[in-house]
């Protein structure tokens, strides 16, 4: 994937900027605002990560109120400062795709620009989802491991559904806490660790091949072939 | 950079202060307004004494002057012309010296009998009031006058000598007039006094401020004891300054404990850190080092958004993002959320949620602040013991319990559990920063409601109060 980062903080955006790269991503930076404007609007990006603060004269909400302005969809992950909820509200206001604030753990940060460029491809409505031999009907909300029925609860299909929706990326558990439970704050106990060890129990344990894998310092991933 | 830029400016607004015009000053002002309302009010209370007194004396000589005349006509409707003059000469000898004035002409203007010495130039109407000069017996004096014509072309003339009248008039028009003066002076005196007066009673107000202006948060504004509205303004200026003396308190003791609660996950990362690289003798070992400081870090970045959300909360920022939600659904997903947590750790989690639970205020608020205090719970809970959960609407209140069996909090402790960094002696040997219940009692004092802790015999009972 392209990926363009504008962030002015030389150390952050060279951590940002190597630890995509090691993900195989191509990366532009732009460190900046108005050459931020110029490179996002110039070129095609799969994804641009945007500072709030930026020096140059264009801020990032600017930047992406211009981008946006020029019917530039190009999927936007905010990364700032700014915490408190307005600040938040004011970037997917202006057309953010989603709000990360510093200081971030970078597997999140990866997590979440990879899961926004999918989301973007697949936007056409479907009824079906499979990984390998699991498939579930978003209809009938019915779920199947290899031909056999698997009982879930309405919570447990949801996330499943989301995981799935996200197969063969990582999600991180602040990712499913937002997406599946509509939570914007980090529970201080394990919860979510509790509720995946369950669906893992329900669509893993009696089956040979382990579908839902737990991925170390970042989140869980569903995929079908080993990590 | 404050203190320098106060310290900058202050010069010149003193020495603005020392110029000012006269009229700027509030003590003046009052003074002249006092001075003007004095004036203005004597100056009608004159002049309607005045204009009274010279207009009653006005209206009795005109009424003298009608009935003289008319009981004067009765003897010539009587008597005829010599009934008439016989009458004026009658009362001409009874009363010599008196001031009533009489003139009777022929039609021919000669001269039948009266005292005065000729017709008075400028009189030339009959039945209309006069006012002029006369003179009687060669001596000249100011007369009311008013003509009346005879049948037969004679004209009778009746008057009154005003001259004393006028001299009163001069007299009163020269005292109202020194009185005036008077008034100016006392006015001017009344305005000097009332201005030191209000000099001296904003002096100790002012003394005070600018003392705590300076940094001196001591002072208090002193009473005089009197009870008058300056007693009553000194009492509220204490009040307010009691309230900033709590507030900044308040702030040190937090600034305090954020030293002091963030010192230790910072030192320990650092030691880590520090550790690692001098004794590290694998890769792996400086990598397991690095991460285990990196989550301390996150500890102190959590604590300082949980410190930023109170901050934010308390300031009332986010009253602009209250909706209305029905809280039951909200409930129903954090039971859904903590019934499997407390289920892994061999809880018992009964929850009861009544529904509708119709509410105005901020969704993400009130979800956060009752997961704070059910996970309180699931972390004091002894394994095996009950956690109750319930939500019930009590007339228009919205009351949410939490309520376990683990180590309680005690009397003493339970009024100070809702300072931020407050941790009971039972809490210390657990993780956590001492802020979750400071941020539910935050979150229910901005919905207008409260956060009661009680015993729960034993154990814990937490209950926010939130009205509809």
């Amino acid at each position: 994937m392209r990926i363009l980062v504008v962030e002015d903080d030389k150390d952050v955006a060279g951590f940002v900027v190597k630890g995509l790269r090691e993900a195989g991503h191509t990366v532009e930076h732009a460190d900046n605002g108005r050459d931020g404007l110029f490179l996002a609007a110039s070129e095609n990006f799969d994804a641009i990560i945007l500072d709030r603060m930026l020096p140059g004269g264009i801020d990032g909400l600017r930047l992406l109120e211009t981008l946006r302005a020029q019917d530039n969809a190009t999927p936007v992950v905010f990364l700032s400062a700014l915490s408190q909820v307005d600040d938040r509200v004011k970037g997917l206001k202006a057309g953010g795709d989603d709000y990360l604030t510093k200081p971030f753990a970078f597997a999140e940060l990866l997590a979440r620009v990879e899961a926004l460029t999918r989301r973007g491809k697949t936007d056409g409505p479907t009824t079906r989802l499979a990984v390998g031999d699991l498939e579930i009907d978003l209809l009938s909300r019915g779920v199947k491991r290899a031909g056999q029925k698997i009982d879930l609860q309405p919570r447990e299909f949801r996330l499943l559904e989301y995981l799935m929706r996200h197969a063969g990326q990582v999600v991180t558990r602040t990712m499913l806490l937002e997406g599946v439970w509509d939570y914007h704050f980090d529970p201080q106990t394990n919860v979510i660790d509790v509720h995946v060890s369950r669906l893992r129990q329900k669509i893993d344990k009696p089956f040979e091949l382990p579908l839902l894998h737990t991925v170390r310092n970042a989140g869980y991933m569903l995929r079908a072939e080993d990590v | 950079m404050d203190a320098a830029r106060i310290s900058e400016k202050n010069p010149a607004r003193r020495e603005k202060k020392r110029a000012k015009p006269l009229i700027r000053s509030a003590g003046i002002r009052l003074a002249l307004v006092y001075a003007t309302v004095f004036g203005v009010s004597a100056f009608a209370l004159a002049f309607s004494l005045w204009y009274s007194t010279v207009g009653l004396l006005q209206r009795q000589v005109e009424i003298a002057i009608r009935n003289d005349a008319t009981a004067l006509a009765d003897h010539f409707t009587v008597g005829g012309l010599p009934s008439l003059a016989i009458a004026i000469q009658n009362r001409l000898s009874d009363n010599p010296d008196g001031d009533a004035i009489y003139l009777l002409m022929d039609s021919r203007g000669g001269r039948i009998i009266g005292n005065l010495d000729h017709w008075p130039a400028g009189l030339n109407q009959t039945e209309a009031w006069y006012e002029l000069p006369v003179s009687r017996q060669g001596a000249g004096s100011i007369a009311l006058l008013r003509a009346f014509a005879l049948p037969d072309g004679d004209q009778l003339l009746v008057g009154r000598d005003v001259r004393a009248r006028t001299q009163l008039r001069r007299v009163l028009q020269e005292g109202l007039l020194s009185a005036m003066g008077i008034m100016c002076v006392l006015g001017l005196v009344g305005a000097i006094v009332i201005r030191t007066l209000f000099r001296r009673m904003i002096q100790d107000i002012a003394a005070t401020t600018r003392a705590i202006s300076r940094g001196d948060l001591t002072r208090r504004v002193p009473k005089t004891g009197d009870g008058d509205e300056f007693d009553e303004l000194a009492e509220i200026i204490n009040d307010m300054l009691d309230r900033i003396t709590r507030l900044m308190d308040g702030v040190r003791e937090v600034s305090n404990s954020i030293a002091h609660d963030l010192r230790t996950p910072i030192t320990r990362a650092r030691t880590r850190l520090e550790d690692a690289a001098l004794h590290a003798a694998t890769p792996d070992e400086l990598k397991s080092a690095i991460e285990r400081a990196t989550d301390d870090l996150d500890g102190v970045v959590a604590v300082f958004q949980a410190l930023l959300r109170i901050a934010e909360i308390e300031a009332g920022a986010r009253r602009a993002a209250f909706a209305q939600i029905d809280l039951a659904p909200l409930l129903d997903d954090i039971d859904d959320l903590y019934h499997a947590v407390a289920e892994e750790r061999g809880l018992f989690l009964r929850t009861t949620i009544a529904r509708p639970l119709q509410f105005m205020g901020d969704r993400e608020l009130i979800q956060q602040a009752v997961t704070n205090l059910l996970e309180n719970a699931l972390k004091f809970s002894p394994p095996g013991s009950v956690i109750v959960f319930r939500a019930v609407l009590a007339g228009n209140i919205i009351e949410i319990t939490v309520a376990d069996h683990g180590p309680g909090i005690s009397e003493d402790d339970r009024l100070r559990a809702t300072e931020r960094f407050f941790r009971a002696e039972s809490a210390r040997s657990t993780t956590g920063s001492g802020l979750g219940l400071a941020l539910v009692s935050a979150v229910a004092q901005l919905h207008n409601g409260t956060l009661t802790l009680s015993d729960n015999h034993p154990g814990l009972r937490t209950l926010i109060a939130l009205p509809q």
